[in-house]
């Protein structure tokens, strides 16, 4: 492995296009277009403000800049450098932007939430969509590009709409048994829609394309819920990351105060990975996280420093050849821990919101055969499996490595187990 | 107890007889198993009971005493009694306290779960207030916003942009919607029967597995049932019954196959059945071994226990016995390895390993040989091929040039000079028309130059100038001259020269360099042999 010399790049703008033949990078208010295999500056576009998104096209034709402040967003065309295409959504502002699968339309969220426009490069119709949910993940559009499902909110109820994506009609809106929606995805099949509640509610709804509920799933009451949820490629299976606290009380000293002492609450989390079955939509499996790993069977990969730094996830590969990051000095290697491995899990703040516990990021390989999870706040940022699913890419802030496994250790078992390598 | 009671002859030795009659007339409270053990302790102590009762029981006191060791015994068992009631009534406060504490806990949590409900509601409660209003600020927020109707809000483009699948926009109409229906359910009813017929297949692989594991366990039974046993119980009567009537079930299934209803039941009721038939096998199977480790039956069929670890303690020692030949002759083998530094040994060691290849390489060699026998053999038929054929065609283009000669004679009119010089010419001609032509010419060894070997290239050049006129009758001659003593030069070449090309032209190379080597060599000697012969006939001929 080599690394190339180092691009200015500002606020983590950088993007591969989907052809695989360019890369575009932004330096403040400044598009830049590299080529992949040489990394020469192919096209520089100067935008009016910025730059707070990037996002290429599916076609890699277009790139479009969506500068938040100013309500702006410039598309820029990779085939033609002379042309230009400025939206400017004045004074109903601009929160989030992004393009349709056809690569010619442009969703542009307005300041609140207030509604969608829907600006076409083809043609001069402009389309609206009022109540758009302002919520952790929305917006989902089909894998082949048909239709695109909304999460909306009228009257305090949380609604489905879903369009379809050539001609922007409404094709079906239904509302769903949720308190307070926090996300959608479709399945990679297209024809079912997973919904899922606010981590205050566990409850994960199945839709099927023409709105009709196919299952509820709830695993437990009262504890913190649904955090991440993920769809095998196959669309046979269903993961969902939770933080699955469990609280206990504790009697504190009884003093002088008597039994009206405060009882301190203690909250104990063991995060599960629950996978459902697509043909019953009920649970077929759980994994937990226990904080002590005593089975001589998981392997448990323990990054090494000079400084003793956290242990790693849960992973389900065997150590990285690079080592992490050529820009930090520090360097790093994977050693084998011998059983019982104690994973370090930090203990929650009881009174804050949003701890950092619990699943946080899921990623099946694209072969269906592992999932890839990350518990608690180790420093992972993101995880990305390689299309062979023979690789997988853990991201921090700073740096990134590389995970493989050697080939005689691919041992064809639907999820591999994840069990079997820590 | 009764029998004691009959037990009165006071002249007994032992003393534990007479202990024992009082101590069955008088009814201790404790029971009898307990007297019982009481007097087993006893009677081990028999002896220093005895001392004991030499020195402090006497004829006179034996009554004294004798009230007296019962009172002992009596109050160290109603010591014991009291201790281990108390301990019992502790527990069962102990127990009482813990269930106590459950029942509190449970009492908590559950008022902490409706606080939490409670709770909840509440939230719920305000958040819907709270949103109501926030809906109402953005409706008002919205109206200003489309009010405004600002100017500002639009977007610049340079041109449009065609449609990615170069398609015309549609417009809305209800019939695109009930298009977007269609497609719709269209994509769902795909989803389904694709994965309808993947759970199908799966459910008929399953099925012949199932089917698979009926018949081994039928299999399995059957032999059993041949085997006379003595215990033969009742449920042999139906394994036998059940195993026929399983196998006419096997054939009626495979005929229908079908998924429905009845024969699923039945595969899976027949399965059941199996396994049933099965487990008690096993399990008799398991209490005849138990019944003769107990009984010590020797039934040929099974094996003693005792006979058993036998087997395999023999069996454990041959094992022990085979390991320690291994290693040992791991470690000869390894010496050898690392001690074969004597000189002869190894050449013979080494020429003995090569003896096998060197014996293969033999055969392989005479194989090749074979082979290049086989592949000159084909290379000279082939090449006596070409020769005919260009006989042929030399025989084609006289026949050509006659006819052509015969044509050019009757259209134009010569005298008998011309006809002679016309012959010469002819014959000129004709020579080199033969001369044009390729090697082999036993038919015309009468003429002149019958051949030209090897040199086609002059034949094509030869044939071009074929409207002859005596200049190049001469150059045919001397041409023909050139292609006698290319012949000769041919018959010179060695056999490594694979070009015989100085007769000239990537014809030459053509025709002899596809044959080269010994092949090539012998073909050309066989068209030079016989050019040789020709032109020495021709020498004679040519003035």
């Amino acid at each position: 492995m080599n690394f190339s010399e180092v691009f200015k790049l500002s606020s983590l703008l950088c993007k591969f296009s989907p052809d695989g033949r360019y890369l575009a990078s932004c330096v403040q208010y400044r598009l830049v277009i590299r080529d992949v295999n040489t990394l020469q500056v192919l096209q520089l576009y100067t935008c009016l403000d910025q730059i707070q998104h990037v996002e290429w096209s599916a076609d890699s034709l277009f790139i479009l800049c969506a500068m938040y402040k100013r309500g702006l967003v410039q598309v820029w065309s990779l085939e033609q450098p002379e042309w230009h295409c400025r939206i400017d959504e004045g004074s109903a502002g601009l929160v989030a932007s992004c393009w349709s699968p056809d690569g010619r339309h442009i969703l542009n969220t307005t300041e609140f939430h207030l509604r969608i426009t829907v600006w076409s490069l083809c043609t001069k119709s402009v389309s609206y969509i009022k109540y758009p949910k302002a919520c952790q993940q929305g917006i989902s559009f089909t894998r082949d590009g048909r239709y695109l499902a909304l999460a909306e909110r009228r009257d305090c109820k949380d609604h489905v709409s879903v369009f379809v994506c050539s001609d922007w009609q409404l094709l079906r809106h239904f509302d769903t048994e949720t308190q307070d929606l926090a996300g959608i995805e479709w399945a990679p099949n297209g024809c079912v829609l997973a919904v899922w509640d606010t981590c205050l509610e566990y409850k994960v709804l199945l839709y099927s394309l023409d709105g009709r509920l196919l299952s509820a799933y709830c695993a437990y009451e009262w504890s913190l819920g649904v955090k991440s949820v993920a769809w095998s490629p196959s669309s046979q299976f269903l993961a969902v990351g939770s933080y699955d606290g469990k609280v206990r009380t504790e009697q504190r000293a009884r003093g002088r105060q008597g039994p009206s002492a405060d009882r301190g609450l203690t909250h104990r989390f063991s995060p599960q990975v629950r996978i459902l079955n697509h043909v019953t939509w009920k649970m077929i499996t759980e994994f937990g996280h226990p904080a002590t790993v005593t089975n001589p069977k998981i392997v448990v990969y323990k990054e090494a420093e000079k400084n003793p730094r956290l242990a790693l996830g849960r992973l389900a590969f065997p150590p990285p050849r690079a080592t992490a990051g050529a820009a930090s000095n520090t360097e790093s290697k994977y050693e084998i821990a011998s059983a019982p491995v104690s994973l370090q899990t930090l203990k929650p703040i009881a009174d804050r919101a949003n701890p950092k516990v619990g699943i946080g990021a899921l990623a099946f390989s694209p072969d269906n055969y592992f999932l890839a999870t990350r518990n608690g706040d180790f420093q992972v940022l993101s995880l990305c499996w390689h299309f062979s699913g023979d690789s997988l890419a853990l991201l921090s802030k700073d740096h990134f490595c590389l995970c493989f496994l050697e080939p005689e250790e691919r041992v064809g078992t639907a999820f591999g187990r994840p069990g079997d390598h820590t | 107890m009764g029998e004691w009671m009959t037990v009165t002859d006071p002249h007994l030795s032992s003393e534990s007889k007479n202990i024992c009659q009082y101590t069955s007339e008088t009814k201790m409270s404790p029971s009898s198993l307990y007297s019982q053990q009481v007097l087993c302790s006893s009677i081990p102590l028999s002896k220093n009971v005895h001392s004991f009762f030499s020195a402090f029981c006497t004829e006179e006191n034996i009554e004294q005493s004798i009230s007296y060791l019962d009172q002992e015994q009596l109050e160290t068992s109603r010591r014991e009694m009291i201790g281990l009631q108390e301990r019992d009534r502790q527990l069962q406060c102990k127990n009482r306290n813990l269930h106590q504490l459950l029942k509190n806990e449970k009492d908590e949590v559950q008022k902490l779960q409706n606080i939490i409900a409670s709770r909840a509601t509440q939230y719920n409660h305000d958040m819907k207030r709270k949103e109501r209003e926030y809906n109402k600020l953005k409706e008002r927020l919205h109206q200003l916003v489309m009010n405004k109707k600002d100017k500002k809000i639009a977007m610049e483009v340079l041109n449009y942009v065609g449609r990615a699948d170069g398609k015309r926009g549609s417009w809305r109409t209800g019939k695109t919607e009930a298009r977007n229906e269609d497609e719709m359910y269209k994509i769902l009813l795909n989803d389904y029967e694709y994965r309808q017929k993947q759970i199908l297949m799966e459910n008929a692989e399953l099925k012949k597995v199932l089917q698979q594991m009926k018949k081994e366990m039928i299999s399995l039974l059957s032999p059993q049932k041949q085997k006379p046993r003595e215990r033969a119980d009742d449920s042999t009567g139906t394994v036998i019954s059940d195993a026929e009537e399983d196998a006419g079930e096997l054939s009626r299934e495979s005929m229908w196959d079908l998924s429905c209803e009845t024969v699923r039941e039945q595969l899976t009721n027949s399965i059941r059945k199996q396994w049933r038939i099965l487990k008690s096998h096993v399990e008799k199977l398991d209490n005849q071994v138990s019944k003769v480790h107990l009984e010590g039956f020797n039934d040929e069929d099974v094996i003693s226990r005792q006979d058993h670890e036998q087997e395999t303690e023999k069996l454990e020692l041959e094992i022990q016995q085979c390991k320690e030949m291994i290693k040992t002759q791991q470690q000869l083998l390894q010496q050898q390895l690392a001690t074969a530094c004597d000189d002869d040994t190894t050449s013979l060691l080494r020429d003995c390993y090569l003896l096998e290849e060197k014996e293969r390489l033999k055969e392989e060699w005479s194989l090749f040989k074979e082979q290049k026998k086989n592949f000159e053999k084909e290379r000279r038929s082939f090449t006596e091929a070409a020769i005919r054929l260009g006989l042929e065609r030399k025989a084609f283009e006289e026949e050509r040039a006659s006819w052509l000669k015969q044509q050019f004679l009757n259209m134009t009119t010569f005298d008998h000079q011309n006809s002679e010089n016309v012959k010469l010419f002819s014959a000129f001609s004709g020579s080199s028309d033969r001369d044009s032509l390729t090697v082999h010419s036993r038919p015309r060894q009468k003429k002149p130059h019958g051949v030209s070997n090897g040199s086609p290239v002059c034949a094509s050049k030869l044939t071009k100038s074929l409207p002859a006129s005596p200049s190049t009758s001469d150059f045919c001659h001397t041409r023909s001259c050139a292609s006698e003593h290319s012949s000769i030069s041919v018959l010179n070449i060695t056999p490594e020269e694979t070009k015989p090309n100085q007769v000239g032209g990537e014809g030459a190379s053509q025709k002899w360099s596809m044959a080269s080597g010994p092949g090539s060599q012998e073909g050309c000697y066989s068209g030079c042999s016989l050019t040789h012969t020709n032109s020495h006939v021709e020498k004679d001929d040519l003035p």
